[in-house]
């Protein structure tokens, strides 16, 4: 058995015979031409044909892997009649005098470098998509086929590097996995592995003689086992058929409801830390966003985020979640996360400083997040919550504040949407209280992580006091309890969005709580669908 | 002559679908279409230059138009790219 390692793509198992591949041999001779004319319509027929292919790889792309990912074929179109592209070639065959094929491979070449010299990675691996179309022109004239047989049996491809080309070409029933040397995790053979859910790992150090032989990628430890001995072979099978029982059992409940047998909807949301997050939501099938927290503008950045950058992400979100419910949660800044450019003051005890807090003292940095959320409204259905809050008073501040946000966005004509506003309940405070601010409020989200470490007086970040951190702890599941019941008393809906919301051993406590909404990682959300439809809302019914 | 500047908020720049699109768009003008970003500048009908720009994501671009239809097709561009940038 060998045993080799590399970076891992896309998380899974595949046991298979490897298929060494190889590129159709590039070796592109100078060949001198007299007749440039000739050449040059070679060249143009040789153009008009790419692009024909492309237009049929973007076709069959569109049904496999989605519009998205198949738009990469459209852009090879583009760049197969590119000016600078097409340019450069007229003007080798005739200046150089010399073939279409060599002309075709230098244009590429050069390109390539361009592409190759950038300082950012994505742009880096757009060196491949250069190569990719001039080998395309190349095969087509010098009258050979691109593509290649796979055979009969289902193969583990094991390359140098694939172009999207040839991975959308090969037949996807046959493909268990990708195995590369070269390409990066921005490629498109990564993206399309990963649209694809196969297993792949790149920077693995390939072998020819691997070819035929039997072999297992464990896409969970990035690890390539060539004939593996029988004792691996028999558990990566095992592995092997749990995952694909769980992902079976996990993808049925893709499209069904969040509905207990006795009939009681729950409203499961994802929780998100940036636009980019918001695939994982659509992917999981989550029903809307219960916590997207804003934070990541504040800290990405070196200094405040404009009003318009923070409108951006906000709109992204909300019309990627196309109607669904978006409770975005404005600036939690201070406790654990802190930015340099707020100049805060030293805290002893930052977990108890700010937060909401800094917003009501510094209502400029407040009023352009509130400005960016209401004009975000607009397009899509944006909630707002409010964290750390303790007092009713505080609720009534922020509430003048927005009502004011508004007031400006009327008389200068902005639209806005119907928005919910709500607070998190994470304070003992607000828990006592919650009766109270349930009136001034449309719904609650209760953040378990700051109220288990506020009830118990466990500081969170304190890694000595983990073993008496428990946050199951009776307190807290009664001041749950209770924020529901008094919210539902005044109005409120309730919901979840800390840790504990993605906790399978308490979904059925929290239902029958009377809970409202859980909102977890994506990740999270098919397994709590399948308990949530597999228990009842009423104890004893 | 029209300009506009956008920023892009791709979290991937302006990546070869966007700069496809923006190409495709550009194409349909019969103004000049020149794209700039800093001191660089290219010709935003050809996507080699586009992308040959390396644009990252919150990085500020300008877009300037310049044709018999300037007003209109620089109108159109920014709508689209308002709409998809």
């Amino acid at each position: 058995m060998e045993k080799v390692t590399g970076k891992s793509i896309f998380k899974g198992i595949a046991i298979g015979k490897i298929l060494f591949y190889k590129k159709g041999e590039q070796s592109v001779k100078r060949i001198r031409i007299e007749d440039t004319k000739t050449e040059i319509k070679r060249y143009e027929d040789a153009k008009e044909k790419a692009v024909e292919q492309l237009n049929e790889l973007y076709k069959k792309a569109v049904k496999e892997v989605g519009e998205m990912n198949a738009a990469v074929f459209e852009v090879h179109a583009m760049m197969v009649q590119d000016g600078d592209y097409v340019d450069s070639v007229l003007n080798i065959i005739e200046t150089q005098q010399v073939n279409a094929e060599y002309a075709v491979a230098i244009t590429g070449d050069n390109l390539s470098e361009m592409f190759s010299a950038m300082d950012d990675d994505y742009f880096k691996a757009r060196a491949a998509d250069v190569k990719d179309i001039s080998e395309r022109l190349v095969n087509i004239l010098s009258g050979k086929e691109s593509g290649k047989n796979l055979g009969d049996d289902p193969i583990i491809i094991v390359a140098d590097d694939l172009a999207p080309s040839e991975t959308v070409q090969m037949d996807k029933e046959k493909l268990l996995a990708f195995v590369t040397e070269h390409g990066s995790s921005n490629s498109h053979t990564a993206i399309l592995a990963r649209t694809m859910n196969i297993p792949a790992l790149i920077g693995v150090n390939i072998r020819e003689e691997w070819d035929g032989k039997l072999a297992v990628v464990d896409g969970y430890s990035g690890t390539f086992y060539i004939e593996p001995d029988g004792q691996t072979l028999s558990q990566m099978e095992k592995q092997q058929k749990e995952d694909l029982e769980a992902k079976e059992l996990l993808q049925k409940l893709k499209g069904e409801e969040d509905i207990t047998l006795d009939g009681r909807k729950i409203k499961l949301y994802a929780n998100i830390g940036g636009v980019k997050d918001v695939t994982g939501v659509l992917a999981n099938d989550a029903a809307g966003i219960g916590l997207f927290r804003s934070e990541f503008l504040y800290l990405e950045s070196d200094d405040y985020p404009s009003e318009e950058s923070q409108f951006q992400a906000y709109k992204t979100v909300a019309e990627n979640m196309a109607g669904k419910k978006v409770i975005v949660r404005t600036l939690d800044i201070g406790a654990d996360k802190q930015a340099d450019y707020f100049n805060l003051d030293h805290e002893e005890n930052p977990a108890m400083g700010c937060a909401i807090r800094i917003c009501l003292e510094r209502t400029d940095i407040f009023k352009t997040q509130l400005r960016a959320l209401l004009r975000a409204s607009a397009f899509g259905n944006i909630a707002i919550m409010y964290p750390m809050i303790i007092s009713v008073d505080e609720v009534r501040k922020i509430k003048e504040i927005v009502k004011s946000v508004k007031e400006e966005l009327d008389v200068n004509g902005v639209p806005y949407g119907d928005i919910e506003q709500g607070i998190m309940i994470e304070t003992p405070a607000a828990v006592m209280i919650s009766d109270l601010l349930a009136e001034e409020v449309d719904f609650f989200s209760i953040g378990t992580n700051d109220l288990t470490q506020y009830t118990l007086a466990i500081d969170r970040q304190n890694m000595k006091l983990d073993n008496i951190y428990d946050s199951h702890h009776p307190a807290i599941l009664r001041m749950i309890q209770m924020t529901i019941e008094n919210g539902h008393k005044h109005g409120c809906w309730v919901g979840i969005c800390g840790e504990l919301g993605a906790d399978p051993t308490l979904t059925q406590t929290f239902v029958e709580m009377g809970i409202d909404e859980l909102s977890v990682s994506p990740t999270f959300v098919l397994p709590i669908r399948k308990i949530i439809r597999e228990i009842k809302a009423r104890k004893n019914d | 002559m029209v300009k506009f500047s956008f920023v892009v908020n791709d979290p991937m720049g302006l990546h070869a679908r966007p700069a496809g699109e923006l190409v495709k768009e550009a194409t349909k003008c019969t103004s000049k279409v020149t794209i700039r970003k800093g001191e660089k500048t290219g010709d935003a009908k050809r996507i080699f230059n586009v992308m040959g720009l390396s644009i990252k994501a919150k990085e500020e671009v300008e877009l300037i138009v310049e044709g018999d239809n300037e007003a209109e097709e620089a109108a159109m561009l920014e709508a689209f790219v308002k709409e998809n940038i």
